[in-house]
């Protein structure tokens, strides 16, 4: 066995090193020498090579992404900008709220419940870095067609997985989605949502300032979890045999987790750090050397010194490790005692691993030996940036060309079967049987949660302030116009956020893409962030980060150019918000907003296998009226739903099912009324003699009104056509007890 | 009448965190003999009459298959007399 | 009026409870596993949670922490103990009230607006409400399935010390719909629902959970 060191390093210029099999170019290979002015040791090589890696440098994405700080809207909302762990947002009283979506797409469809459980760990663990209490997850999850086998495979793992970890660290699960399309088959989307709270003098950020201070590990200790790529290297090291196997499966603890958040918050709470990471992705070799880069000097760390679960493991394993549950922090020696002191409380293992230095040298000693030397920075921050080909897909033009040929119901009978279609389609039906295995309740602050249009929770106790987020994509549309789909689902996830009375503040994304080296997916790519930076200018809403997630596709087969949009608003009282439905009978239901003949894109095509026509336009300057209209009417609203997936059909089904009382509408054109999924529409229910108020808002923000019906009775009456709430409710709440038991 | 038993338990190398927290608690309790814990899963089939070779090849595929997930856990099949 | 609320690593609904017991006009005081004294409590409240991670079974480990002791002294000595949920496992591994709590019928965790109706209203935790009254609480767990044996349920319902029965289809496979039950003397309460996520319209389905908080404010008055 012998150990790669800096000092052999300089002296066996000419070994054989493993880049390729590690994932990094030639020329990648070549720069790292360059920078060094020798070979990598094998701990740098390995630390090199993870770190410049897609998921970790955003090497293809990062030329792309820039613009949403080059068109960042001036807001004085923004407290942490793109680049931190997660963006933080002023929301008011001394408050500030950070929160962001991950992908954990691939490790899902090999273990789905581990793979979502540890989804759910790591962003929360991010929400915490920023020295936020988590408050609440959602999970926007996307999965191959409904009745697919594989679908019954990944889907209930995948769902007890985000119930398991999220429920057990006490965070309300408030919503999220749960699509259906053959292009997810084997490639299932695992996007989590966290957000969480703290007093603006409580950010933290990653990084370690002040020579002498130290570097502290503390949490789960270190196994052999997703080092996979790095085991060629200990092979090498060591010879074949030399190391035990390693597995391919981060396993999750969430009572660990929990017992760490509670530990951290206590630290927090003291102003014991003075910065903080988490381990994710790459483990303490991205942990040290972003906190390391983003501070003013060097660090120096005994990676002898990391505890072990596994004693076997190689310094380069150690370096690589994902094992979870783990976080980083940076410690003025005069405060090591008490953190120790509440560590031992929580009864979480914590260690000093090293201190920060001055200069700019990342070391790392193995018992004693320098086996990393490198500026921290280059591993960090100074990664490959590549501006891929792309180019426009063939089908888009063909697409784009083609007319919408779907039938439209027009006899009763015909509307009736249209309606309970939607009501029990996969991506419409109820999702009771996903959300009831999650909890909503815990801590006590949820106002809103699914079916709602967004998930609500309350920040304050005594003034009642609070918080509204929701996250949207309309990957059909993404699919005929990416450009104008990531505005289309920006669009959406702020009117989810204005039906309820919440004012959108900030965008966070999660964009799942097929693979980058396709020219016509990094196009697809290139216009959907195109669009998003375009939209939220537009809107004037700042992204406070996001996640990008390549390489999802079996074969030539990319998914749907999926951009996942969340849209977090803040609400002044939440006790004042508008419901989805209403309670009573008797009052008068308005559709605010136009609707044309939007076909293109919609469910009703979808459940016809028709995914052509061109995507509506995203108009942001009327969608911005309505959100100011919503926000206005918040006072005299009984009930506001916003229409997207299924139209005014299945916000019909969905509000006439939400408390029991029906309705009766008499449309002039019931099969685009009732299928057309035109954005920028919402269903508002009001009492009778506040029509006129409505009409002045009509006028005042130029939003067209046109009267649909009342509520009552124990039907849902369309014109002729009347489904009774019963056999509605069979329909739309059977689909997935009889799809997955 | 035979009995089979097969024994899942989590592989080796695979983080085992029931067989922690109760690795913890023994010396809470005054335990101490306990270098590490490991909790798995046992099945008892039985069956009428000896198991053919057969038959214990359709155990191992049915525990291949359904009780255990070979991704991340390992079997043992034993016929208990 | 001090009622604990006991936090176990792993505890969830601590602040929700202490949240509870404070909305009801009596004053919370916050307990850890590891304390060594009950700080002149007059009730301890055993939120729900995971304990533990709910590793080996749900409440095995909790029921071993250096607090637990000195719970168990005082509730034979007639001290009120209600415990939801989590609380409720901790009861039965402590052996204060019989019977377990099991995997619910489905295997899956289940959250919802659950109605039961309140059988035993002579309890410390129960006596703000009507014999039958019939209230709408959360439910949330993966292992709420009351089990026992047929003796001890014969027990239970000839002493009267089934405290709530679930309303409607069993959600969980519970051995004659028992939401929650009681020991002989009637201080000891263990409750799968949880009444404290039900104090308020805004945050809960309804505010009929009160009800068990005012109880043992009442039952400490008299």
């Amino acid at each position: 066995m012998s150990l790669d060191t800096v000092a052999i390093a300089q002296i066996t210029p000419d070994n054989l090193q493993p880049f390729a099999e590690l994932g990094l170019k030639p020329d990648e290979y070549a720069r790292i020498k360059e920078i060094l002015g020798r070979r990598p040791t094998s701990s740098e090589l390995a630390m090199y090579s993870v770190m410049w890696s897609e998921h970790c440098s955003y090497k293809s994405s990062k030329v792309h992404l820039k613009q949403f700080g080059d068109k960042a809207p001036k807001s004085d909302a923004l407290l942490v900008g793109i680049g931190e762990n997660a963006g933080v947002v002023d929301v008011g009283q001394g408050y500030a709220v950070t929160f962001k979506i991950e992908s954990h797409n691939h490790p899902s469809f090999v273990e789905p419940y581990q793979g979502a459980a540890t989804g759910v760990g790591g962003i929360v663990r991010d929400i915490l870095t920023m020295g936020a209490r988590p408050i609440a997850i959602m999970d926007p999850l996307r999965f191959g067609p409904a009745d697919a086998a594989d679908t019954r495979r990944v889907l209930p793992g995948i769902v007890a997985g985000v119930g398991g970890y999220g429920n057990c660290l006490g965070l309300p699960n408030i919503g999220g989605e749960v699509v259906f399309d053959e292009t997810y088959i084997g490639n299932p989307l695992v996007n989590a949502l966290c957000v969480g709270v703290m007093k603006h003098s409580d950010i933290k950020l990653a990084k370690a300032a002040g020579a002498g201070n130290l570097v502290v590990l503390y949490g789960a200790k270190t196994g052999g979890d997703g080092i996979g790529g790095v085991s060629v290297l200990a092979s090498e090291t060591f010879g074949a045999g030399g190391s035990t196997k390693r597995p391919s499966v981060q396993v999750g603890d969430p009572f660990v987790e929990k017992v760490l958040i509670e530990c951290s918050l206590e630290i927090f709470a003291e102003d014991l750090v003075v910065g903080i990471q988490d381990l994710g992705g790459a483990g303490l070799s991205c942990a040290t050397s972003e906190l390391a880069s983003g501070g003013s000097g060097g660090m120096r760390v005994q990676l002898d010194k990391v505890p072990l679960r596994d004693p076997s493991l190689s310094p380069e394993e150690i370096l690589m490790s994902e094992s979870q549950e783990r976080m980083c922090a940076i410690v003025e020696p005069q405060k090591i005692d008490r953190f120790l002191e509440i560590c031992k409380k929580w009864d979480v293992t914590v260690t000093v691993i090293g201190e920060v230095t001055d200069g700019d040298h990342f070391e790392i000693t193995w018992n004693g030996e320098v086996i990393v030397n490198v500026p921290p920075r280059t591993v960090a921050h100074e990664g490959p940036v590549y501006n891929r080909p792309l180019a426009q897909p063939e089908y888009i033009d063909r697409v784009n060309s083609a007319e919408v040929i779907v039938p439209l119901p027009k006899t009763p009978l015909e509307i009736k079967e249209a309606v309970l279609k939607l009501a029990a389609a996969p991506n419409l039906a109820d999702k009771s049987w996903v959300t009831s295995q999650y909890d909503k309740y815990v801590q006590g602050n949820t106002i809103q949660s699914q079916p709602d249009d967004s998930g609500m929770i309350r920040l304050d106790e005594t003034t009642n302030l609070g918080v509204a987020i929701s996250t949207d994509a309309n990957a059909n549309w993404s699919y005929l116009n990416p450009y104008q789909g990531a505005k289309l689902a920006l669009a959406e996830a702020a009117r989810n956020i204005a039906t309820a009375g919440a004012r959108p503040l900030a965008v966070t994304n999660c964009l799942n893409f097929g693979s980058p080296e396709d020219p016509g997916v990094m196009w697809q790519f290139a216009e959907s962030v195109r669009g998003l930076a375009d939209g939220c200018l537009e809107m004037g809403l700042p992204v406070t980060g996001g996640n990008v997630s390549f390489y999802n596709q079996t074969g030539a087969v990319a998914i749907l150019p999926t951009p996942v949009i969340g849209v977090l608003g803040v609400i002044q009282d939440v006790r004042k918000r508008t419901p989805m439905s209403y309670k009573e009978a008797g009052l008068e239901l308005f559709l605010l907003g136009e609707t044309k003949a939007d076909l293109a894109g919609s469910e009703w095509a979808f459940l016809h296998g028709v995914r052509v026509g061109q995507s509506p336009d995203a108009d942001l300057a009327k969608e911005m009226r309505l959100i100011e209209f919503l926000l206005e009417g918040n006072g005299f609203f009984a009930a506001a739903h916003d229409l997207s997936q299924g139209g005014l059909s299945a916000v019909l089904t969905e509000m006439v099912l939400r408390n029991g009382v029906g309705a009766s509408v008499v449309l002039n054109n019931p099969a685009i009324d009732l299928l057309s999924e035109t954005p920028g529409r919402v269903v508002v229910a009001i009492k009778p003699e506040d029509v006129s108020l409505l009409e002045k808002l009509s006028q005042k923000y130029s939003i067209e009104i046109s009267q649909l019906g009342t509520t009552g009775g124990d039907s849902l009456i369309i014109n002729e056509t009347s489904i009774s709430l019963s056999e509605l409710r069979e329909v739309h709440t059977s689909t997935f007890p009889r799809l997955f038991g | 009448m035979a009995k089979i038993v097969v024994d899942v338990m989590l592989k080796p190398e695979i983080l085992d965190p029931q067989g922690n927290a109760v690795a913890n608690a023994l010396p809470r309790l005054g335990f101490n003999f306990a270098k590490s814990v490991r909790q798995g899963k046992r099945f008892e089939i039985e069956m009428d009459g000896e198991p053919t070779t057969a038959q214990l090849e359709e155990v191992e595929k049915a525990a291949e298959t359904l009780l255990s997930n070979p991704v991340i856990e390992n079997f043992v099949v034993r016929v208990e007399k | 009026m001090r009622v604990g609320v006991i936090t176990f690593p792993g505890t969830l609904d601590d602040r929700d409870a202490a949240r509870a017991v404070n909305v009801a006009g009596a004053q919370s005081v916050a307990l850890w596993h590891n304390d060594a004294d009950l700080k002149n409590v007059d009730a301890v409240i055993l939120p729900g949670g995971f304990s533990y991670g709910d590793y080996l079974r749900c409440g095995a480990i909790s029921r071993f922490a250096p607090v637990m002791n000195l719970v168990i002294d005082a509730a034979n000595k007639g001290m009120p103990v209600l415990g939801i949920c989590n609380g409720f496992q901790v009861l039965c591994e402590s052996h204060l009230l019989p019977g377990a709590l099991t995997r619910n019928s489905d295997l899956h965790f289940l959250c919802r607006d659950q109605e039961i109706e309140i059988i035993n209203n002579e309890t410390a935790w129960t006596s703000a409400y009507k014999s039958g009254e019939k209230i709408v609480i959360p439910l949330k767990n993966g292992e709420g399935s009351f089990q026992c044996d047929d003796e001890t349920l014969a027990q239970l319902e000839g002493e009267g010390r089934v405290v709530a029965r679930y309303v409607g289809q069993n959600p969980n496979g519970s051995r004659n719909l028992i939401a929650g039950i009681t020991n002989e003397r009637g201080n000891v309460v263990g409750l799968m629902p949880h009444p404290e996520h039900a104090i308020d319209e805004l945050t809960g389905p309804t505010a009929q959970g009160l009800g068990f908080f005012t109880s043992i404010l009442n039952a400490m008055v008299k």
